[in-house]
């Protein structure tokens, strides 16, 4: 049991290693979610009680963080093709930190992401409740972990297939956003496209970090958007850690 | 400083076969391969690509599993004691081990913990590799900074972390220029004599073979075709004497006189103007050769005196030569080396 948490942890270190000397890189995976932020939010309607920023700034949140962890598997297919991965598979590192400590780091980047959006909101019509904050981004920190253990599957399944990492995670992450009423509320659409927004777990967590960022707690729909995240985290790493096993 | 002192096979591998499907062909990369390698030896793995020289290391690293057939590595089975085949051994694959985006010291303080060294052990051995690699002025650079010798130095250095009681390197002076490689080539010697370990590298330069290993097994589709040290796979080749002439008529006559000089088992070809013998001895005659036809009145022009090459070693038991097997068997190299399109076939 020991040597799992130490190689977790050797594992974990050398991976943040690249985010402490260059921690402007986790910009990257906000050019996007900062564009929506600047070019949506102008836009949003007066809402009688509260500010629409206030609606709006969590699913941003969840929108940098889905982003962040969907594309840290790109960086595995650079160890994959340059053959630092070989060479971590063969030294005694067990195959599950290989991937578990890959994946608990994401929660770095995402921490850091939060705090510049809510930097940069909070002068305008944000009110920074930080409690909710805190619960907020440890439901967010669950789903990283999940989200960033997909990617990486995704990286080792698409070995020697390099343009297949890209075309999934393309494809797949406007849907998954979209139905989540990240941006627009899916309060009066079609019947099918309810049911797709029900069936996604990032809809309950969009609407848990709306309730606590607000500085509300309403039981059942964070406990929902924990549940939710909880899930995917689950899911990602089973999936991830078989797809590291089977890796050569 | 000989560490590893243990003496018996430190590889043995019984019927180890590996087999890839690739587009419903199966491709038999490995067949049957009896081995075994005792410690202290320094072996080099000879053969065109695709011939199964990295299909053979990546089991023998844990890599990938046999499709049948076993092999153990410093007392453990590839298989069933993965773990502790990798505590054991050191491995410089075809990349880069240190990855990219990282410095080339944390790389090697982050080896150093995988094998369970301390902290501070780990930092000490890191210097220690970094001095004897000639790394210090680039360790605390990004590895995507270094040049193509710096960055191999570097995977060399990975690799011996832990003192590993055997070392491979697949292909290890693949893309080097000749002077990296002379380098590299004198690394890799003098930590053989340091420290004792057993290294088996895989080539397809026979010099590489030639001037670094004590023993060569010679590889071709996926079959161990030769196993012996250089000299004596060598020695019963001849050497190899070229003579050119001014006139044909000249050339004929040599040939005839070079035939009678030399016993039954020399080999005399003439090509217009051209001579060539191969025979044993034939350096220590070609003086005598050259008086000889000079007082014939068929004086030599040109004169070329070969030792026999492990290249010919190779043209002598495949009736191919490595360097032009090396370029036609090219797409059988995807198949070897790129097992990401294969599935493995199950034993």
């Amino acid at each position: 049991m020991s040597t799992i948490v130490t190689d977790t942890v050797n594992v974990m270190s050398r991976e943040l290693k690249p985010v402490w000397r260059e921690p402007a890189s986790v910009l990257f995976a906000m050019v996007q979610p900062l564009v929506f932020l600047g070019l949506f939010a102008p836009l949003l309607p007066e809402v009688p009680h509260g500010s629409a920023l206030q609606w709006f700034v969590p699913g941003i949140v969840a929108m940098t963080c889905l982003m962040g962890a969907s594309f840290t598997g790109a960086a595995l297919t650079d160890e994959m093709l340059t053959g630092s991965h070989e060479r971590l598979l063969v030294s005694p590192l067990s195959r599950s930190s290989l991937l578990v400590g890959r994946a608990l780091k994401e929660v770095v980047p995402m921490l850091m992401q939060t705090a510049i959006i809510l930097v940069v909101v909070t002068p305008f019509s944000f009110d920074l409740h930080l409690d909710g904050v805190l619960v907020g981004v440890a439901i967010l920190a669950l789903f990283s972990v999940g989200i960033g253990s997909l990617s990486f599957a995704l990286a080792l399944v698409s070995a020697g297939q390099e343009w297949l990492f890209w075309t999934v995670q393309q494809t797949l992450i406007f849907p998954f956003l979209l139905l989540a009423g990240m941006l627009l509320p899916l309060e009066g659409a079609p019947g099918w496209l309810q049911f797709a927004s029900d069936l996604n777990p990032l809809t309950y967590i969009v609407e848990a970090e709306r309730a606590l960022f607000a500085g509300t707690w309403p039981a059942g729909t964070v406990l929902a958007g924990l549940a939710a995240a909880a899930i995917v985290a689950a899911l990602g790493v089973s999936v991830g850690v078989r797809a590291m096993q089977r890796s050569s | 400083m000989t560490i590893h002192t243990q003496t018996g096979p430190v590889i043995v591998t019984r019927g180890l076969t590996r087999h890839f499907t690739a587009r419903k062909q199966t491709v038999e990369a490995v067949r049957g391969l009896d081995l075994e390698i005792r410690q202290g030896e320094l072996v080099a793995f000879l053969g065109p690509n695709g011939a199964g020289k990295s299909t053979t290391l990546r089991m023998l690293t844990t890599l990938i599993p046999p499709t049948s057939g076993s092999a153990s590595v410093a007392g453990h089975d590839v298989v069933t004691g993965q773990r502790e085949v990798r505590r054991a051994i050191g491995y410089v694959g075809q990349g880069n081990g240190a990855g990219h985006q990282q410095l080339g010291r944390d790389e090697l303080v982050s080896q150093g913990r995988a094998h369970g060294l301390s902290r501070a052990d780990a930092r000490r051995r890191a210097q220690e590799l970094v001095e004897e690699l000639d790394l210090v002025a680039v360790a605390d650079r990004k590895v995507s900074t270094l040049s193509g010798g710096q960055r191999r130095r570097l995977d060399i250095a990975m690799g011996l972390v832990h003192l590993p009681r055997v070392l491979f390197l697949d292909e290890p002076s693949t893309g080097l220029d000749p002077q990296n490689r002379a380098n590299l080539q004198e690394q890799v010697r003098r930590l053989h004599e340091e420290t004792g370990s057993t290294i088996v590298l895989t080539t397809h330069y026979l010099e590489e073979a030639d001037a670094l290993a004590g023993r060569v097994i010679v590889v071709d589709h996926g079959l161990v075709i030769a196993d012996d040290t250089a000299a004596r796979l060598k020695s019963g080749l001849g050497d190899l004497v070229t003579l050119a002439f001014d006139r044909a008529d000249h050339a004929v006559v040599a040939a005839e006189r070079a035939a009678a000089r030399f016993d039954h088992t020399a080999y005399v070809d003439r090509d217009g103007e051209v001579v060539t013998v191969r025979a044993t001895g034939a350096s220590e005659l070609a003086p005598e050769l050259v008086t000889d036809l000079a007082s014939a009145g068929t004086p030599v022009r040109r004169i070329e005196v070969a030792r026999p090459t492990l290249d010919d070693v190779f043209l002598n038991l495949t009736g191919r030569s490595l360097r032009e097997t090396a370029g036609e068997t090219a797409p059988a190299d995807s198949t070897e080396e790129n097992d990401s399109e294969t599935e493995e076939v199950a034993a």
